[in-house]
């Protein structure tokens, strides 16, 4: 037990955590923070350019190492800026916490100098949230917001915090196991479920896994891939999911939905049995849902019960931790004495004679020119093999987005970081630093859009600050292309607001970061300014003229069955 | 369909905001809400009541257990519960109609709260239908105010959930 100001004990509780990089932004509320974290070698300030990257930094940070990314901002705009990737990291289950700094507790309520109600504004947008309100609680405040940030479904939460707390002189106590008697989270598979699950795999002959973010979050991809092959059952992953199954594995069907294969699409439809781990039935996966899986008995596994039968009625409803249930499962099928395995295989071979004929008659491709234009999926498709499959690319939001989980083939968990939940713009640079400030020794690309790469650009001051050797690709067709994809389709290419004719010279602007700007405006110049790119040690901006109206395809309209998808 | 959920809180500033805003964030009703101090300080008790077909109040149910200052939630219409809700209505009251007014609320086991020279306010206590009868049987005679409390509810003895 000793006296600590309440900065020294933030700074003691972070560390006790296991925090070693957290993002922020100073200003006159968390000013006495900051001085203290000038005293902590421990504790690495990656200072950003705007708050929102902050928070997205620290859910890059998150989601590529599995530990909780911490944000730091100040008080009403500092805190309001966050609010974006506060909701981004909620959507899609991220771990941060967000520590805002708040006016002192006698002007909380008072309109004060840059004073906002933060956890009001948040409390729909986070996990949970805490405002601070005597210096007793700081310190169990703090253990809490780490214990559910990373426990159960994981989530953003946020602690505000009063000056006067910040420079409070308070008691600090050792940490002690957390007890929370309203928070419980159940992780393990209940058995009856288990077994009831596990016949039903058995009975089925047209199984399909279909596989969220969650079996990443769980960590659960080994006990899914063994799953998986054992019994010879094929996968197709959400956009959340990718890189929790391997995408060049024979039994994957690539990703399902609005812009999934027709093979993973057509699966879903025809399969009689739906083993769904770790994904939410959103809207953007099942399209129509009187027609999502009509011939399926749903089996769903996920940590969180408000994901189960919320949009689609499911048989088997498991809550558990993924990993958890998974493992369950192979441990039931590894207790039947009497199953031959080669049996249970034979008994899919024609449901994979099916799928086979889909993959056949429409494989995701698209339709090369053969002339000197840029198409997007080609330079996704040199990424891929100039990285070997292995670098870890996050997005911001739009076409480039879809092409980079089409055609990049991800094989491992934790390497595609992007705003699946929310859809943020803006979300890919921020995100790409925070990763590679985590992992050093990766190849970090985020593949981006020109529109999208403009609403963070000022963080690449951020990585060049910290040497961070991100490399951005823009597929540059100066539109916003999704909405422009639309607009063509079901507007009669009436093209309202989406040219973006006026541009930076991004080339230009790069260096004017003090970071290398590549350009290729020919299908033969791609290669080499990706070569050029990955082989610099620095920040790098590809800026590729890709041909204007590219589509991405399959897509599902908005509404309809996901049959009927639009093609190539 | 209505359903009387009966939730136990920790008792600390926002968490019956984090109620409401759920309810309106995800588009549920709610029909009424009480909420008050339990026999423990650090718990309050929430009785509400929503309307919704099956899936809907288990959604409700599920998302409120997500709440982490949400240590219970039970179903009233799931155990046996004795619910009860307080009207107090005030009534014109003129020499034409005081006795009817008297004899109506006697009926009613309620009772005269305060009078004035041309109004009484009156005071009953019941399950909800019980109290929309009240009202339908005051309301020809001249209703001024009503303000109900909403309904409260307590599992009975041996029944406890």
């Amino acid at each position: 037990m000793s006296q600590l100001t309440g900065a020294q004990a933030i700074v003691s509780c972070l560390l006790e955590e296991g925090v070693t990089t957290i993002f922020g932004y100073p200003g006159g509320a968390v000013i006495d923070l900051y001085d203290e974290l000038m005293n902590s070698e421990k504790l690495e300030h990656i200072l950003v350019r705007h708050e929102q990257a902050a928070v997205h930094a620290a859910d890059g940070y998150a989601r590529v190492t599995g530990k909780v990314g911490v944000a730091l901002l100040t008080s009403g705009p500092g805190a309001t800026n966050g609010v974006t990737g506060i909701a981004t990291a909620y959507m899609d289950s991220i771990p941060v916490v967000i520590l805002t700094g708040q006016v002192p507790t006698p002007l909380i309520g008072n309109d004060a100098f840059q004073e906002v109600d933060i956890v009001g504004i948040t409390r729909p947008c986070t996990k949970h949230n805490y405002l601070v309100g005597s210096k007793d609680e700081l310190v169990q405040t703090l253990r809490e917001a780490f214990h559910v940030a990373r426990t159960g479904r994981p989530g953003p939460v946020l602690v505000d915090l009063p000056k006067n707390i910040i420079n409070g002189l308070i008691t600090y106590e050792p940490p002690q196991p957390i007890k929370m008697d309203s928070y419980q989270p159940n992780t393990e598979p209940h058995p009856g479920q288990i077994g009831k699950a596990c016949r039903m795999i058995m009975e089925a002959r047209k199984p399909v896994l279909y596989v969220g973010g969650g079996v990443i979050l769980a960590n659960g991809h080994e006990e899914l891939a063994e799953l998986a092959t054992k019994l010879d059952i094929p996968v197709t992953m959400t956009l959340m999911g990718l890189g929790a199954f391997p995408g060049n594995h024979p039994l994957s069907m690539g990703m399902l939905g609005m812009h999934g294969t027709y093979t993973a699409n057509m699966a879903v439809a025809k399969c009689d049995l739906l083993i769904s781990v770790g994904a939410r039935f959103d809207d953007r996966v099942t399209g129509n849902l009187e027609s999502f899986a009509p011939h399926a008995k749903i089996i769903h596994i996920d940590i969180d019960p408000t994901s189960i039968s919320k949009n689609v009625h499911v048989d088997v409803p498991i809550v558990a931790d993924c990993k958890r249930g998974l493992e369950a499962m192979n441990t039931w099928f590894n207790n039947q004495q009497d199953i031959s395995v080669a049996q249970e295989k034979g008994k899919h071979q024609q449901w994979f004679d099916k799928i086979k004929t889909w993959s056949d008659a429409h494989p995701l491709g698209y339709i090369d020119d053969n002339d000197s234009s840029i198409k997007p999926q080609y330079v996704v498709e040199m990424l891929d093999k100039l990285t070997g499959g292995d670098a870890i690319i996050t997005t911001e939001v739009g076409q480039h987005q879809m092409w980079a989980a089409q055609f990049y083939k991800f094989k491992l968990p934790r390497h595609f970081l992007t705003s699946g939940g929310l859809g943020t713009m803006g979300y890919g640079l921020p995100a790409a630093i925070g990763a590679k400030i985590a992992m050093p020794e990766k190849t970090v690309i985020d593949v981006a859009g020109d529109g999208s790469i403009q609403m963070n650009i000022q963080e690449l001051a951020t990585a060049r600050q910290y040497n961070t050797a991100v490399k951005i690709a823009i597929l540059n067709n100066k539109y916003l292309g999704m909405v422009r994809q639309w607009q063509e389709l079901f507007y009669d290419k009436r093209y309202a607001s989406t040219g973006m004719d006026v541009a930076p010279d991004f080339v230009e602007l790069a260096k004017a970061y003090g970071a290398v700007g590549l350009r290729a405006k020919t299908k033969d110049e791609v290669v080499p300014v990706i070569k050029e790119a990955l082989a610099t040690d620095n920040t790098v901006v590809m800026d590729f003229n890709i041909i204007r109206e590219e589509g991405v395809f399959p897509m599902v309209p908005a509404g309809k069955a996901n049959t009927e998808m639009l093609l190539v | 369909m209505k359903h009387t959920l009966s939730v136990l809180l920790q008792n600390k500033p926002g968490v019956l905001s984090r109620v409401t805003g759920l309810f309106s964030g995800r588009g549920f009703n709610i029909e009424s809400l009480c909420v008050a101090e339990t026999i423990d300080p650090t718990v309050s008790r929430l009785t509400l009541v929503t309307s919704g077909d099956e899936s809907i109040i288990e959604q409700i149910t599920k998302q409120l257990h997500k709440l982490i200052d949400v240590i219970k939630v039970m179903d009233t219409s799931e155990g046996v519960y004795v619910e009860r809700e307080m009207v107090l209505i005030r009534m014109k009251a003129d020499a034409q109609t005081r006795a009817e007014v008297l004899r109506i609320i006697d009926i009613f086991r309620g009772k005269v709260v305060d009078v004035g020279q041309k109004s009484y306010a009156v005071e009953v206590t019941g399950s909800a239908s019980k109290i929309q009868a009240v009202i339908d049987i005051l309301r020809p005679i001249g209703i001024k105010e009503i303000v109900r409390t909403g309904t409260v509810a307590i599992s009975r003895a041996g029944m406890s959930k």
